[in-house]
């Protein structure tokens, strides 16, 4: 990806009122500016790059997060979001399938010896049912037992009653995505409300887990939808926000879509990094499709402080090893363990 | 559960060789293309395939039940086995 290098951001621009507002003030930048940072020409991108790399440095600090995800329940998903594999409405080839605890303790195991702090534990339903519960709390026992690593759960939609024993079992982290906007949610998802994500979002913070909320982009939303995702995230004030690009998956109603252009994929991690500048910004699912491994590097010095290493649930990504010498190569050091909670 | 060695099962589905399955790994459509005359028939499956695991036998095309983990992934077909990498 070759860019003409314009690293001096005009005076009365954007990218000069984000310099004063976001990386002096610390104060992130409203839905209208970042949708200026989202239309700005390919020319200005460098800039816009190089100065959400320094909001993440004075921010954030130079450690970078390292996270493994595993599905224990694939497939048989009975909700519609339409850019996944996963649900059961879809003539996706992704078979049901369940996961048992030693391959997960296994796993876990591999991801900590990675220098992985996080290890994300993802099902793939509409809320978890006691049975997925009691095969959580015993996963997590287990893993507890074996393995120095912060547990993280993605099970859906909660009650408060199942946030609580979340909490209460040391989950550390709780990953639910708003995905997209607030006004184009309705043409992904149609099983489920906007609120019904909320809801839940609001329970795990209010009930001291971290919250992992994340976006999808590249679904057909459009700028103005991008930066009102941005700005939305940022109302949420999630600890950390995984940022997806769509992979267009076989079977699903955007197996069709086209992959996002890696220019407009820089632009959004640009603004979503301007938008929360506090935030863990994590590079998520279809990367490597729309940004390749030069996009890689460029994010990682664009606003992104953490990754998924290794694959994704029905995906596979860039080889562990990749990323881990990446950051070696970037004098990025990765994030040590700090159990909380 | 028997386990195969991955060539049989063909993650460079359409590619010829004795050891290439009947079906595409990706798609689940025959290797050679099955009536289409075109060449390059699989070539995006095997693009994929480099980043997503089989999810139909090369031998028999049964969707296969597949696993991924953070640093591995597996795939089995309830008649040929295990495939992993």
């Amino acid at each position: 990806m070759t860019m003409q290098p314009d690293l001096q951001a005009k005076p009365g621009t954007i990218l000069q009122t984000a310099r004063t507002q976001v990386l002096e003030q610390g104060i992130g930048l409203s839905e209208s500016q970042l949708l200026e940072i989202l239309r700005l020409p390919d020319t200005e991108l460098p800039a816009a790059l190089q100065l959400a790399h320094e909001v993440r440095l004075r921010h954030c600090g130079e450690d970078v997060e390292v996270e493994g995800i595993i599905s224990i329940k694939t497939g048989g998903c009975p909700e519609d979001c339409h850019f996944c594999s996963q649900s059961g409405l879809f003539d996706s080839p992704v078979r049901g399938v369940w996961l048992d605890i030693p391959e997960l303790v296994k796993s876990a195991k591999e991801t900590a010896a990675t220098g992985a702090t996080e290890f994300c534990i993802v099902a793939a339903v509409r809320g978890p049912d006691i049975k997925l519960m009691n095969q959580i709390k015993f996963a997590i026992d287990r893993i507890n037992e074996e393995v120095d690593i912060n547990i993280a759960c993605s099970l859906g939609m909660l009650t408060q009653r199942q946030v609580d024993q979340l909490a209460e079992w040391g989950v550390h982290r709780y990953n639910h995505n708003l995905e997209t906007a607030r006004s184009y949610f309705p043409e992904v998802v149609t099983t489920h409300s906007y609120e019904e994500r909320l809801d839940t979002c609001n329970m795990v913070k209010a009930a001291g887990m971290e919250l992992c909320c994340g976006a999808l982009i590249g679904m057909g939303e459009s700028l103005e939808q991008r930066a009102e995702l941005a700005a939305q995230l940022a109302a949420l004030e999630p600890h950390e926000v995984p940022l997806n690009f769509l992979n267009p998956r076989p079977g699903t109603p955007l197996e069709n879509q086209g992959i996002m252009d890696g220019r407009d994929a820089l632009r959004a991690i640009a603004a979503f990094r301007l938008a929360m500048p506090r935030t863990v910004l994590r590079y998520a699912g279809g990367r490597e499709l729309t940004l390749g491994d030069l996009g890689t590097r460029e994010g990682l010095l664009g606003g992104i402080n953490a990754v998924i290493v290794g694959n994704y649930l029905t995906t596979l990504g860039r080889p562990a090893t990749a990323d881990l010498n990446l950051l070696v190569e970037l004098n990025m050091p990765i994030k040590e363990l700090q159990k909380t909670l | 559960m028997k386990r195969v060695s991955p060539p049989y099962f063909s993650t460079t589905a359409g590619a010829a060789g004795p050891n290439t399955g009947q079906f595409c790994g990706h798609c689940g459509d025959p290797s050679d293309g099955g009536p289409s005359t075109a060449s390059d028939i699989h070539l995006r499956c095997r693009e994929r395939l480099a980043m997503e695991p089989p999810r139909y036998c090369a031998a028999c095309r049964r969707r296969m039940k597949v696993q991924v983990t953070p640093l591995g992934w597996s795939a089995e077909c309830s008649r040929h086995g295990v495939l992993a990498p």
